[in-house]
């Protein structure tokens, strides 16, 4: 005899109605957790952006932490004194800068007609002035990112990348500190004040990178394209902020 | 175990040892493979499976005399994906670190075959009590290999562990460096983790004869 289960129409009842429970349960949960999940991401841009000014709590020299969740809105008060928005020639004041999604304005900029979004924060800590630039690209497998702190002369002051997923022990360590801290000091212009970018390189005899002018940071080994990938990144986005920059040196 | 009777207890104990979903029924290999690399990833994983093993093969098992036997791998599956899902957005919400680890191997669990294999063997034929115990036996058999490899492979790869450089400083040579010691990046690639899960299942059949096959 046939079982009650075994029917067709029995089966398509429980299909549509398995449907409908699974998708009322997990838009609820997705609803329900949002608000939590936006605001850890907010956290974690705040967190970013004063890691790459050297607002962090390392303690050895492997380190990559950050400061604490419940400390980070102060001290993003504190240490970035403003927030701005370069759109073309228009430079406007905006304290949610750093919410701008990089991606979406990299979409919209593929329309000729639109001027992209360049957000920028500028940091101020022990006197000294830093121009945080947030940084979006690809590398192997997915998005990377970042956020690179520099002085008015486009010299890397500090770095902080990130990545969705890059492979584990290779292009992962992209945000290991032997790999960052190759940043610092590094000069994004040439010597004679054009925009060169970084480029990460294997074998360019330089593996602690003592020269600081060669526009060139040594590659982890393993991950070619993921270090193509950053350099990509940091020359087609920090470029936009070239004019920027020359500006403010002829004040 | 005086909690659980002794027919409870082999559910957990034989999947650990005599019946390892990883290195006796070889399942679950592509994960085993990919996530190995790191010794924290690894852990992660292997947690997260048994979240999703052990409560999913109660879920399926309270339903068992309703699923449609023509869907129920769909039905199956849907509910594997479902936990994952939920895992990943609680991570998201409230250990939101964790997630940031984890997010790239949800898929993988999904996909994991160890979860649809208990799903269909155990768990439509067993009372949601017993596919609790099997869902746990499984999937602790599956991480402990798990961690066994990436221990190896983490530690010869990069000189780590759970990110800790213990053998050393490899750029300034400190520690074993000094001597001349290097690590080897071959270990972090796919077909290293092969090897070392072969000779982990060679010692396992060498130890343990009632695994060896007879040669006729």
């Amino acid at each position: 005899m046939e079982k009650r289960t075994d029917k067709n129409s029995y089966t398509l009842l429980f299909a549509i109605a398995m449907t409908v429970i699974v998708g009322t349960l997990l838009a609820f949960t997705a609803q329900v957790l949002k608000d939590k999940i936006d605001e850890n991401r907010r956290i974690e841009k705040q967190q970013n952006i004063l890691y790459a000014m050297g607002i962090n709590e390392n303690t050895g020299e492997n380190d990559v932490v950050m400061i604490p969740t419940d400390k980070v809105g102060e001290a993003f008060n504190k240490y970035i004194v403003k927030q701005i928005v370069i759109q073309g020639d228009k430079i406007t004041d905006n304290d949610k800068a750093y919410l701008i999604d990089l991606k979406t304005e990299q979409q919209l900029a593929k329309k000729a007609d639109y001027k992209r979004r360049l957000p920028l924060f500028i940091g101020k800590k022990d006197g000294k002035t830093y121009y945080i630039v947030p940084v979006r690209g690809k590398g192997l497998w997915d998005a990377i990112w970042g956020y690179i702190a520099l002085d008015k002369n486009m010299v890397v002051q500090g770095a902080f990348f990130d990545h969705k997923g890059e492979t584990p022990g290779l292009g992962a360590n992209m945000t290991q500190r032997y790999f960052i801290d190759d940043f610092i000091g590094e000069h994004l212009l040439d010597s004679s004040g054009n925009f060169k970018g970084i480029t990460v390189l294997k074998g360019n005899n330089d593996p602690l990178n003592n020269d600081k002018t060669d526009n060139e940071v040594d590659a982890l080994a393993g991950a070619t394209i993921t270090g193509n990938g950053i350099s990509a990144m940091l020359k087609d986005e920090l470029n936009g902020y070239v004019p920027y920059f020359k500006n403010l040196n002829k004040k | 175990m005086g909690l659980l009777s002794k027919k409870d207890a082999a559910l957990i104990k034989d999947p650990l040892f005599d019946n390892n979903p990883i290195t006796v029924q070889v399942l679950g290999i592509c994960s085993a493979l990919a996530i190995t690399a790191k010794l924290e990833a690894a852990i992660v994983m292997a947690i997260s499976v048994l979240f999703v093993l052990s409560l999913g093969n109660v879920i399926i098992s309270l339903m068992r005399n309703i699923i449609p036997s023509k869907i129920r791998i769909i039905v199956q599956l849907v509910v594997a994906a479902a936990l994952v899902i939920v895992v990943d957005l609680v991570l998201k919400a409230y250990a939101y670190n964790l997630s940031k680890t984890l997010s790239v191997f949800v898929g993988l669990i999904i996909t994991n075959c160890i979860i649809m294999g208990r799903f269909e063997a155990f768990a439509l034929a067993n009372s949601p009590w017993k596919s609790f115990l099997d869902g746990i036996g499984n999937s602790l058999g599956y991480g402990v290999i798990l961690i066994i490899v990436a221990f190896f492979r983490e530690l010869l790869g990069t000189g780590a562990l759970m990110g800790h450089q213990i053998l050393g400083d490899p750029v300034k040579k400190t520690g074993l460096y000094a001597l001349g010691y290097e690590n080897n990046g071959f270990m972090l690639l796919a077909p290293m983790a092969l090897i070392v899960l072969g000779i982990v299942i060679w010692v396992q059949r060498s130890k343990n004869p009632k695994l060896i096959e007879e040669n006729k």
